[in-house]
């Protein structure tokens, strides 16, 4: 019995039906299917690796033993295990001249390798040998790896004879050929931009599998550049007429439909060419409809060739009869029970629908159906369909529904695409503001911090603007509705971040505006959620501007301010802060308190975050100050340039460039200040600055109108108390730039804080205190040019801002579907701002830390943060530009060369196009009768067993287990026929 | 274009896997792993299509094994769907009536027959007959070719012992020590 069981296993072994590999390897893969876990499988693996490793290196291992080890290499990385350590053996085995060892070692090098690997260059060598193969097996062997290993630097090597293989005699080493350069085409257009010719030629070789291939790279072509093969659509449309005529060989039927997969690349590519082009689209009328009337609508094949009926017909110019057809054919997808049916359905729906909206009426149920399928995919399907048939009359149903759906899913991937679904629907068909409010709150409240920090900031945007109408109550009503609305809201626990956000912005600027809540009442609102959600900085900075507005609007108001205690005691807990961006608002706050109505009124202005900023570049106000002091006797100021005759630096420091490079990162190191300069300092500086300190000033405030009527009043912040002295001091020396300088970089960010971006902005106003004690403390100005070039930079910033913005708004009032492009261009804004304004900072950091030179200070000072964001956003608002600006001429240049220049070569004139086209009917019917000969002698080894054969299944299964394989309970099916 | 393509049976193991788009191993894992999460509890009389990343996997089960393809978005669903089919049809015939042991143990054939089918992403032959008939070519091929590899062993081994026996085309000297 024993013996009988050995001789049986030795015999399937040996036999081709066995599995030709030795016990130990079938031991390997059985032990593996019968492991009972994940570690024990590893274990297995890492003993086999381990095996491997030594065998693999012995000396004089027979060749058919390399192969299975090889094999076995292969099967380990199959199993996510890491093989490396043979990838050489499986390159040397390429190297063979056993035309199955050579094919074994390309297939594990394919598998193993990426294109990019260091070992890729010992291979090129031996697939150039092996592509000059006389062996045509070997030459697809070659051309199977070229079209995974062959990268674009390696292009080059192969090229030639790949393209020589074009005109191999067997069809397989063409099909391959083609395949190979539409390979290069991906990786590098412009490698085989000269050789495109020959894929046109290729579409009417004589063997339909070549011609099939053909279709890939065409189709790649026609979607990037249509016009130049428009002479192509009438051959296009003879071949797909004869292979809906059943003129292919029987081969390539499929299901007793005629080749369906050639039929539908070539609807693809009819879509393409047909599209927006009346007189091609005629071409295709016929045979796309003798398709739909052909077309076996019982198996799935034949509904995908539909489907592509309906997608070409969608896309070419409307022709009403197929119209009808592809209806017809959309209603019986529809009806279908079968999911895939229905969802293709919907799918087709949603292409038809906007050449006929009435079309979905009639399907109205069926849709609903879709959408109440547990089947998630067809699900978001039908969200896909109603998100492109919504209107202002079913918004509301359709947003509702929605949202839904987004509680429902744990998909933060798809949740975030819904919710800015969601956010676009709500915003361009919203019916009216308490509806639209309601949404955007659930929106954000379910979606929270998945939503783009954009969409927040675009509502607050149209909280402030109102919809464009010139209605200013329907304004203030939207303004009410959504604070009441917050309010309510506001006590939920865990809100997201941004929504937060919203929220205490909304609160700040217009809580008490219609004066329905008291101002306590709002202000003991935004204490608690700053004190709920203490670990969020952003949110807390919101919330603390938020009330700094408040009481500001208060005192602009002339009611008396009353301060909470539980708001006092979080501005006291903020100004101890380790976050000095906190700090900073306490701080101002604080100041801003102390204030009078006048220079609260200027600061903040109630209602203006709407208002543009003017920003007073030359510093006018000044002019009257600066001709007193030079009255005085003062020295006058000279640009720095002149001061420092260095030209490099000089032109560095040129205003213009400043201005451009302001935006992005800095790379180089600031300069090391000049010793010069500490020699230079005025010492009266130090008597004034003593003086600046405790300074608490109405005089100043009632001094500058006269001088400085418009922007003076920024200065009036808490900074702007200590700064006057600090002006008049240093206005003459090299400091006083500075920090004048810096002084109004101040006005600017202080009133686009009041605009959209409250937090961001504030932050100057306290480094401006920290700046100046600093500076009380320490006469010498070491930084100065650092900060001319903040300056420079914040002028720079800030009056590309007010441009920016000001078109930003008219694009708004135009239309809200512009909003996304207002949007990017108002969040620059924002950041541009934020950019200039984070730079005070640098001048920050304490005394000892400037001992170390300015290279350390700048690269540490700014918070990376928006910096980022702020190239990001530049990025994506060049991006359209790139596009049209580069791209697109690249491939037109492309394409404009190649046809051209091959009808022009004399060898193909224009008229063998058309040829080609006439040529491709006996071609192809010449070939189908030959394949057809050819199909009668050679079946043997195709020779088709239909359905399942048990005797077969039966052997086989007595086979396997005299080899010792036996089923294993975890995986009861191994046995089972796939069909079956 | 066909991003991958992946058999699993239904416990997650990997019978097959070919990418046509270069990824990291590690990414290969989660890949694998994300694609078998989501085909496997799928009711059957879901659709065939699930939403994977920013592409879609079509997947279909025989038995118990999930093939699946990862295509882009604006692939042909059914289509592939049917290209799926074909594939195990090819197989099937191969094979003559194709069991998961089949591809457990010929998976190297399976990936060669997957070469023949599609090609660097894309379907380069859709005619069942001209597949088989070209891996029969290459089965004959392999089987010859192993004899002369066998005979030149025995020969070695034969004058290693230095004995004389004649190489032996039979079968025995197939099977392994």
């Amino acid at each position: 019995m024993e013996q009988l069981k050995t001789i049986g296993r030795e015999l399937a072994m040996g036999s081709q039906g066995g599995f030709g590999q030795s016990k130990e390897f079938l031991d390997l893969v059985k032990s593996i299917g019968e492991a009972r876990s994940k570690a024990e499988e590893d274990r297995i693996v890492l003993r086999e690796i381990e095996s491997l490793k030594r065998r693999i290196v012995e000396p004089g291992i027979p060749k058919r033993k390399m192969k299975e080890y090889i094999i076995r290499l292969v099967y380990v990385e199959m199993l996510g295990h890491d093989a490396s350590f043979g990838y050489i053996h499986a390159v040397k085995m390429t190297h063979d001249d056993n035309l199955v060892l050579k094919r074994t070692g390309y297939l594990a090098v394919t598998l193993f390798l990426n294109e990019d690997h260091d070992l890729i260059i010992l291979i090129v060598n031996t697939i150039q040998k092996d592509l000059k193969s006389d062996n045509y097996l070997i030459v697809c062997a070659a051309l199977n790896a070229v079209c995974k290993l062959i990268n674009e630097e390696t292009i080059p090597a192969v090229l030639p004879q790949v393209v020589e293989l074009l005109g191999h005699s067997k069809e397989a080493v063409r099909k391959k050929a083609i395949m190979a350069l539409h390979r290069f085409y991906h990786k590098s257009p412009s490698s085989v931009s000269h050789l495109l010719s020959n894929f046109r030629k290729k579409l009417c070789d004589s063997d339909p599998g070549v011609m099939g291939a053909t279709l890939c790279p065409l189709f790649d072509l026609i979607t990037n550049d249509a016009n130049s093969y428009k002479d192509l659509v009438v051959s296009f449309v003879s071949i797909l007429k004869q292979v809906a005529e059943h003129r292919l060989p029987k081969a390539y039927d499929y299901h007793q439909l005629p080749a369906p997969f050639i039929q539908i690349r070539l609807l693809k590519i009819l879509a393409l060419l047909g599209s927006g082009d009346k007189q091609a689209s005629e071409h295709m009328y016929t045979v796309v409809g003798d398709i739909f009337r052909k077309c076996d609508s019982s198996s799935n094949i034949g509904n995908a060739v539909l489907y592509e009926c309906i997608c070409c017909v969608s896309s070419i110019h409307l022709n009403p009869k197929l119209l009808e057809a592809a209806a017809d054919v959309i209603a019986r997808f529809l009806k279908s029970d079968s999911h895939n049916l229905k969802y293709m359905g919907i799918d087709a729906l949603g292409r038809l629908i906007k050449l006929s909206p009435e079309i979905a009426e009639q399907h109205q149920l069926a849709v609903i159906d879709c959408l109440e399928d547990p089947d998630d995919t067809l699900k978001r399907k039908t969200f896909e369909l109603l998100y492109k048939m919504t209107k202002s009359s079913n918004v509301e149903v359709i947003v509702d529904r929605m949202i839904d759906y987004m509680i429902s899913i744990n998909d933060n991937h798809y949740k975030t695409e819904i919710a800015s679904r969601c956010v676009e629907l709500a915003e361009q068909f919203a019916p009216s503001n308490h509806w639209f409010i309601q949404t955007m709150n659930k929106v954000f409240e379910h979606a929270g911090d998945l939503v783009n920090i954009k969409v927040a900031h675009n509502l607050m945007r149209l909280i402030a603007e109102g919809f464009g109408e010139d209605d200013d109550t329907a304004d203030s009503q939207l303004r009410s509705s959504a604070v009441e609305s917050y309010l309510h809201i506001i006590g939920e626990p865990k809100l997201p971040s941004v929504f937060l956000q919203v929220i205490c912005w909304v609160l700040g600027e217009y809580g008490t505006a219609d004066g329905k809540f008291s101002a306590s009442y709002i202000t003991g609102k935004l204490c608690d959620v700053a004190e709920s959600y203490s670990s969020d900085e952003t949110v807390k900075g919101y919330a603390v501007t938020a009330l700094m507005k408040i009481y500001a609007f208060e005192i602009a108001a002339g009611r008396k301010l009353d301060i909470l205690p539980e708001c006092q005691s979080l501005i006291e807990e903020l100004s101890a802060s380790h976050s000095t961006d906190l700090q900073q608002r306490a701080y101002e706050l604080q100041a801003v308190i102390g204030l009078d109505v006048r220079a609260i009124g200027s600061i903040m202005p109630s209602d203006a975050s709407c208002e543009d900023i003017e920003v007073d570049k030359s510093l006018s106000f000044l002019n009257g100050y600066v001709e007193k002091s030079l009255e005085k006797g003062a020295q006058p100021y000279i640009p720095e340039n002149e001061r420092f005759g260095m030209v490099n630096i000089s032109n560095f420091r040129n205003q213009d460039q400043l201005e451009v490079t302001s935006h992005g990162l800095r790379f180089e190191a600031y300069e090391l200040p000049k010793p010069s300069v500490q020699s230079r300092t005025p010492p009266i500086s130090v008597a004034s600055s003593t003086e600046l300190v405790p300074v608490p000033e109405p005089s100043y405030y009632r001094e500058t109108p006269q001088t400085a009527p418009v922007p003076s009043s920024s200065d009036t912040g808490p900074s702007g108390l200590k700064l006057r002295l600090d002006g008049v001091q240093k206005k003459w020396g090299r400091p006083t730039y500075s920090s004048s300088s810096a002084s109004t970089s101040n006005s600017s960010s202080l009133k686009v804080v009041n605009g959209a971006t409250q937090v961001d902005g504030v932050s100057s106003g306290n480094s401006k205190t920290h700046e100046t004690s600093y500076d009380s403390r320490r006469p010498q100005v070491e930084i100065s040019e650092e900060k001319q070039k903040l300056a420079a930079s914040l002028f720079g910033g800030s009056s590309k801002t007010e441009r920016r913005s000001s078109t930003g708004h008219k694009v708004a009032k135009a239309s809200s579907h512009a909003s996304e492009k207002l949007h990017t261009s108002k969040s620059t804004t924002i950041y541009s701002t934020d950019n200039a304004v984070e730079k005070p900072n640098l001048v920050q950091p304490p005394p000892d830390l400037l001992d170390l030179g300015e290279p350390i200070v700048a690269s540490s000072a700014p918070s990376v943060d928006p910096f980022r964001q702020l190239e990001g956003l530049l990025d994506s608002a060049q991006d359209p530009g790139t596009f049209g600006g580069t791209k697109a001429p690249d491939f037109m240049a492309l394409y404009a060369e190649t046809p051209a220049g091959g009808r022009s070569a004399g060898v193909a004139p224009p008229l063998s196009l058309n040829r080609d086209g006439d040529n491709l009917i006996p071609g192809l019917s010449n070939a189908s009768s030959n394949t057809v000969h050819g199909g009668t002698t050679v079946t043997n080894p195709s020779q088709i067993s239909k359905g399942p054969n048990v005797k077969e299944a039966l052997e086989k299964d007595a086979l396997v287990r005299q080899m010792g394989v036996t089923p294993s309970g975890q995986n009861p099916n191994l046995f089972k026929d796939l069909f079956g | 274009m066909i991003r991958f393509i992946l058999l699993q049976n239904r416990q997650g193991k990997t019978r097959l896997a070919k990418y046509y788009v270069p990824l990291e191993d590690s990414e290969k894992h989660k890949v694998e792993y994300e694609v078998h999460r989501l085909v496997v509890n799928r009711d059957s009389k879901f659709t065939n299509f699930v939403e994977f990343r920013t592409h879609k996997v079509i997947y279909r089960r025989y038995a118990g094994l999930f093939f699946s393809l990862c295509v882009d978005i604006t692939d042909n669903e059914l289509a592939y769907l049917e290209c799926i089919h074909l594939f195990v049809e090819i197989l099937d015939h191969f094979f003559s009536n194709v069991c998961e042991l089949d591809l457990v143990f010929n998976f190297h054939k399976v990936y060669l027959i997957l070469d023949e089918f599609i090609l660097a992403g894309e379907l380069q032959e859709t005619s069942k007959r001209a597949i088989i008939e070209r891996m029969g070519e290459l089965e004959k091929l392999e089987l010859k070719s192993q004899a002369i590899l066998s005979a030149k062993l025995t020969r070695r081994t034969v004058e290693s012992r230095s004995q004389f026996r004649l190489p032996s085309p039979s079968l025995s000297p197939l099977v392994a020590a």
